[in-house]
């Protein structure tokens, strides 16, 4: 913990939680940018950072293989708390009001608001697409084993799914620029009393219920 | 092939146009199979072998004079044996000389992602260029007729090239200059359909009144025909298709759904940017601080409603 960090901060982020999430990170950026070089003639030089076109069909799957097994630790910490309720939904009913900032008419929010959850199922539901697909059509090692119809079908599931995914992956990246405090809360795993108070005041009475006001050691 | 080529028409992944100032006047090419002169000698596979320096493994019999057993990396053509009996109770000896079609819409080009690994002539030939291949697999997924195979030792997509290097020097394919009976001829397309009109004739006249040629229109024809006795039943010559055409999922993959898709993922991105620009970041300011700091100082921890556990059990730094 920096020594900058103001006395009354709150814990977000356990240093296990952060540092899976940028695993996850890490091996998504270079999942997508390996996989973009396949996707599109016009972003191939992408391969170039992997070594060119055979280092990166070598490289790809390994590469998503690794990123969905460290998702699957960051999805099993996070799971219970993303679990959609009804006040979800009426958050994200009021996405003209999200999006305007005018976070004052919204319902409270706990540990995640809807957006957060909505996009966590997102990302779940195009993990398993992607892994399922990217073995179907992995060479040299298993695509062979399979009819070429099945093939074809995955092969349009994983574009569809790794574009569905990059998307939801802008949106979330984005999200966390404009959320002032949000890219802190990952990186050294605290918010300000205010930020819990403003963004998640559900999750801000819940905890401070039973600590008032300090960051442990970390 | 990796002689230098004016003359390409289409070059995979590719969305500039490919060097084609050199046209081919006399029109595509074709190889025309007529099924009804074939014996099964395989010498157009020997002969396949022998020009392009392929020798594949030593196969095991399997109950066939097919041998080997399929199309590999390393066997470009093959002889396919079906033995079908007709309506009358007689026993047809079907065989077919397999191998790539050289589709004029071909669906392995279409679903290669790596830019001229796979091009085709103007003269029609549809060749891959394994110095370019990446070891996908996208062009087995993207073939209507399972042609395309990955070599095992260098994981590089093979299959015949239509004597690519020999048409282009104004010979004939190695199969068509081994073939003993003139089941395999080579020319202008234009002449091979009237040489195959021909062959369609005779047949008939002979009572195979479904004779007919196989040029697929769903792949905008082939450069390689067949004659067949039973043209309404492709089928009985082990599995040809009958309506081939580039399969639904690979369009929707490799169509325009991808310069759409890469779009929507910029605009995704630019849409953020200009949301920064016209509503700005979510910022927490000194009243939510105060509010927070006024809401901690009033709650007193006696009073917590039964229940209200606190932190997760992930935020253990947040117990008291």
């Amino acid at each position: 913990m920096s020594d900058s960090e103001p006395r009354d901060a709150l814990l977000r982020y356990t240093s296990g939680v952060r540092t899976n999430h940028w695993l996850v990170a890490l091996s998504f950026v270079l999942a997508a940018l390996s996989g973009l070089a396949m996707f599109h003639p016009a972003l191939f030089w992408l391969g170039n950072l992997f070594g060119g076109g055979p280092w990166t069909r070598i490289l790809h799957p390994f590469i998503g293989l690794f990123m969905m097994i460290v998702f699957l630790g960051l999805a099993a910490a996070v799971w219970d708390d993303n679990l959609l309720r009804p006040a979800d939904w009426q958050w994200l009913r009021q996405w003209r009001d999200v999006v305007n900032n005018r976070e004052e008419r919204l319902p409270e929010v706990g540990r995640y608001n809807g957006g957060q959850k909505l996009l966590f199922f997102v990302i779940v539901v195009c993990a398993i697409a992607l892994v399922l697909s990217g073995i179907l059509i992995w060479r040299p090692y298993f695509a062979g084993s399979f009819p070429i119809p099945l093939i074809r079908f995955a092969s349009l599931l994983h574009a569809v799914s790794a574009f569905v995914l990059i998307c939801a992956i802008i949106v979330h990246i984005y999200a966390a620029i404009w959320v002032k405090g949000s890219v802190h809360a990952m990186v050294r795993g605290t918010v300000t009393p205010g930020w819990a108070w403003k963004h998640h005041r559900a999750w801000f009475r819940q905890i401070t219920h039973a600590a008032h006001s300090r960051t442990g050691p970390d | 092939m990796a002689l230098q080529s004016l003359d390409i028409v289409r070059r995979s992944a590719t969305s500039t146009p490919p060097p084609d100032v050199r046209t081919s006047y006399a029109g595509g090419v074709a190889k025309l199979i007529d099924t009804s002169k074939c014996i099964g000698c395989k010498a157009c596979q020997v002969a396949c072998m022998e020009w392009n320096d392929l020798r594949d493994e030593i196969g095991s019999n399997f109950g066939s004079y097919q041998n080997p057993a399929d199309l590999t990396d390393r066997t470009w053509t093959l002889m396919r044996f079906s033995e079908y009996e007709n309506p009358k109770g007689d026993l047809e000896w079907l065989i077919r000389k397999d191998g790539c079609m050289h589709c004029d819409d071909p669906g392995c080009l279409k679903a290669c992602p790596s830019p001229g690994a796979i091009v085709q002539y103007a003269n029609g030939i549809v060749d891959f260029q394994e110095e370019n291949c990446i070891g996908c697999g996208y062009c087995v997924a993207g073939c209507p007729f399972n042609i395309p195979r990955i070599s095992r030792r260098d994981h590089k997509a093979y299959k015949c090239t239509l004597c690519s290097d020999r048409v282009a020097v104004g010979l004939e394919p190695a199969c068509i200059k081994a073939c003993p009976t003139g089941a395999l001829v080579f020319g202008t397309k234009e002449d091979m359909k009237e040489h195959a009109a021909e062959r369609i004739e005779d047949l008939k006249s002979r009572g195979f009144d479904k004779a007919g040629l196989y040029d697929p229109a769903g792949v905008g024809g082939t450069h390689v025909m067949y004659v067949l006795h039973h043209a309404d039943q492709p089928a009985l010559y082990a599995g040809l298709v009958e309506n081939p055409q580039i399969s639904l999922a690979v369009r929707l993959w490799k169509g325009k759904t991808k310069p759409l898709a890469l779009a929507a993922m910029a605009l995704t991105a630019v849409a953020g940017f200009f949301h920064f620009v016209r509503v700005g970041r979510n910022e927490v300011d000194e009243r939510d601080e105060a509010a927070a700091r006024q809401a901690l100082a009033g709650t007193p921890r006696g009073t917590l409603p039964p229940g209200a556990g606190g932190a997760t059990g992930r935020n253990p730094e947040n117990r008291p």
